[in-house]
């Protein structure tokens, strides 16, 4: 929803609003001000920014987001190895504490920032804006931002991403998109990862997930992905590629905000 | 546990509010929270007496509208009723539908205690 036009005010709210409804009440010596803004304004202005800061260098932003311990980071190493080399890679890792996870991505000669959030149960908009003052935007083309491990608190945060990308590993059970849904509708790609524990872990039934997934009304295409046994890895790649060639394209048809690939960066 | 993150962006944009109108107090904040925000209003019940506290908005009463999970089925076009893990059409059944109310996470109003006319009123 957008907060400029008024599209705000929904089935659910608009009561409210109406003459006689709550909001246009008050007391003398009071002033009611209608605001109809989200209550994440800041962080969505940051995102917008951030946005704009990718689209100028045609660079696609993809936000990973997962429990912990469900495969990012290793199938972020494994993109790395198998994508076209002429697909230039940056990470971003949001974590609690440590570098662990940048070192891993940095061992195959990627440029990595890891946020340390302390104690924050998610990235923001604006802990991506001070990492993108450390990454030079015409180097590369895609930027991956692997989100803190949380199946809850990251789905709230716009970063200025293009794409949401969810994972479900096999070990965590088929019935999280029932149990996770505000997560998982904001996915645009569900992967379910592990997929080579599937024959031992055989209560998990890739189906069931997916059935939990259109019960949520999600139109996010699966796929089962191991980045042990490789399965799954081309369709993924695939996937990823036309992303890029599609926001490109998308650019090109959006004169005004695409065609300033060396615009340097502004901030209003 | 981001609620108090969603309710110190809140208070700063009471406090803008509260700053242009020169106000002397904030009396109450309405907000509209939908069952897909992905906010739990009991918590930010609980992040905002943290959150307010020093600021203009300390002793406002926090008013929370509960916005209900609405979907528009694209196939018959009727709109139902939803839950937030059962977002099918009730009258067809598809799951091809489109959210239309229950993802809110809105500052509705803010309401100020304004002794002096604001600078908006004195225009007219």
């Amino acid at each position: 929803m957008c907060d400029t036009c008024g599209c705000n005010i929904t089935h659910g709210n608009e009561g409210l609003i109406k003459p006689g409804g709550k909001l246009q009440k008050t007391q003398s010596g009071r002033e009611a001000v209608t605001v109809l803004h989200s209550l994440l304004h800041e962080n969505d202005h940051t995102a917008r920014h951030n946005r704009d800061h990718f689209d100028q260098h045609g660079v696609l932003a993809v936000n990973l987001m997962s429990s912990p311990g469900s495969g990012k980071t290793a199938l972020l190493e494994a993109t790395i190895q198998q994508l076209d080399p002429t697909l230039k890679i940056a990470v971003i890792e949001g974590d609690l504490e440590t570098e662990n996870d940048a070192e891993r991505i940095r061992k195959h000669g990627v440029k990595a920032i890891q946020i340390a959030t302390g104690s924050a149960c998610h990235l923001d908009a604006h802990m991506i804006h001070q990492a993108l003052h450390n990454l030079d935007l015409t180097e590369f083309d895609i930027v991956f931002i692997e989100n803190v491990g949380n199946l809850v608190c990251p789905a709230s945060f716009d970063l200025g991403q293009h794409q949401n990308i969810a994972l479900l590993s096999v070990p965590e059970g088929d019935d999280k998109p029932a149990k996770y849904p505000v997560m998982f509708r904001t996915a645009d790609l569900v992967m379910i990862s592990k997929s080579d524990l599937l024959p031992y872990l055989d209560d998990f039934k890739p189906e069931n997930a997916r059935r939990y997934l259109r019960d949520i009304a999600s139109t996010a295409p699966v796929i089962e992905i191991s980045s042990k046994d490789n399965t799954g890895m081309s369709e993924w790649l695939e996937w990823i590629t036309q992303q890029v060639t599609e926001r490109r394209h998308y650019l090109r048809r959006q004169p005004a905000n695409a065609s300033h690939s060396h615009q340097s960066h502004s901030h209003d | 546990m981001h609620e108090l993150s969603v309710c110190q962006s809140l208070i700063r944009q009471v406090e803008h509010i509260a700053a242009e109108r020169q106000a002397q107090s904030v009396s109450s904040i309405t907000l509209s929270i939908g069952a897909l925000s992905g906010v739990e209003p009991e918590l930010l019940k609980n992040a905002y007496s943290i959150a307010s506290a020093g600021t203009i908005a300390e002793h406002a009463q926090l008013i929370m509208q509960h916005s209900p999970i609405r979907v528009r089925c694209s196939q018959c076009g009727s709109e139902s009723d939803a839950l937030a893990n059962k977002m099918v059409c009730q009258a067809c059944g598809d799951w091809r539908t489109t959210l239309i109310s229950g993802d809110e996470l809105l500052l509705m109003s803010v309401e100020l205690e304004t002794t002096e006319p604001s600078p908006g009123e004195m225009m007219h």
